[in-house]
């Protein structure tokens, strides 16, 4: 009973955030409101008892990705009218579409629930049962290949990132060793003959 | 009593919700950045809803692998988005015309 309470008002806060997402008219509330809901299906996700996903989705979404979000909106100097031409009209565009979906979806899982195969409950797990052990035991064992592959995409992704936005400035004074090493005499002087009963 | 039938109509409605995001705000790269997250999001949902309807981790494990790709592709989808400020000093959709498509 009171998993149902908790489950309706932390669902009712998602939809309202991800309305928030795409309706504010200020980039830095959706970053905010996308927060909110992140929270909100981790805390949705501790219900259906995914806690390891739970934890791992507020420490990297919440801690990083929206962190990283919220610096780059607020970084970027965005002239938020101009891109909100057109809202109106493409709203409907956008609501129809939406409710098309819904509906359809909607009328998949109805239809499939009629065989109450989806309406179990998944039975509780026994309190000593641990997710994250569970998780990890397959990942280390079965998933390790792709949990390596996972591990050298994010390497890439950081060599993307520093390499895409990393550029050189003209005009900044810095040392170049190489150069300064290998120099040689004749390149910095010059002997000068002149005249010297010039007068 | 909550079921795996109530966690796939959140995903669905999440789902939609980011598809009218995209359609709404298509001008503003940063919030269609914001979008596709959302609907990584709602994707998420349903892998983790049938993980514990089949008693299976797999589903959770794949829900890992996912998180780990969206925030990857978040950060070089940010830095392209920085790169293009820079260039344009704009992050309009309308602007991104240069290849003549």
């Amino acid at each position: 009973m009171i998993t149902s309470a908790l489950f309706y008002t932390f669902a009712a806060i998602l939809i309202a955030a991800a309305l928030g997402v795409i309706l504010s008219r200020n980039p830095v509330h959706s970053a905010l409101f996308l927060v909110l809901a992140f929270v909100q299906s981790s805390v949705l996700w501790l219900l259906i008892e995914a806690e390891f996903l739970a934890i791992v989705l507020v420490l990297v979404y919440v801690g990083a990705v929206m962190v990283l979000f919220l610096f780059v909106v607020m970084m970027l100097d965005i002239n938020v009218e101009e891109l909100r031409e057109g809202f109106t009209r493409y709203f409907w565009v956008g609501a129809g579409v939406a409710l098309f979906v819904v509906i359809e979806v909607g009328q998949v899982i109805w239809y499939r629930s009629q065989n109450l195969e989806f309406m179990v409950r998944p039975e509780s797990l026994p309190a000593d049962y641990s997710n994250t052990k569970e998780l990890g035991s397959v990942l280390y064992t079965e998933h390790v290949y792709a949990f390596e592959l996972a591990a050298m995409l994010l390497l890439l992704a950081i060599v993307a990132a520093i390499t895409l936005t990393m550029r050189k400035r003209p005009g900044l004074k810095a040392q170049d060793i190489t150069r300064q090493v290998s120099v040689r005499r004749e390149d910095r002087v010059r002997i000068v003959s002149m005249d010297s009963t010039k007068d | 009593m909550i079921t795996v039938a109530h966690y796939l109509v959140i995903a669905a409605v999440l789902f939609s919700l980011s598809v009218a995001g995209i359609f709404i705000n298509r001008k503003n790269v940063i919030l269609l950045l914001m979008c596709i997250e959302l609907m990584l999001l709602a994707v998420n949902f349903n892998f983790i809803a049938f993980s514990r309807m089949l008693g299976d981790t797999q589903g959770q494990v794949f829900v890992f692998f996912i998180l780990t790709v969206a925030a990857a592709e978040a950060a070089i989808g940010l830095a392209i988005l920085v790169v293009l400020f820079r260039n344009t000093q704009s992050i309009n959709v309308d602007d991104l015309d240069e290849l003549k498509g």
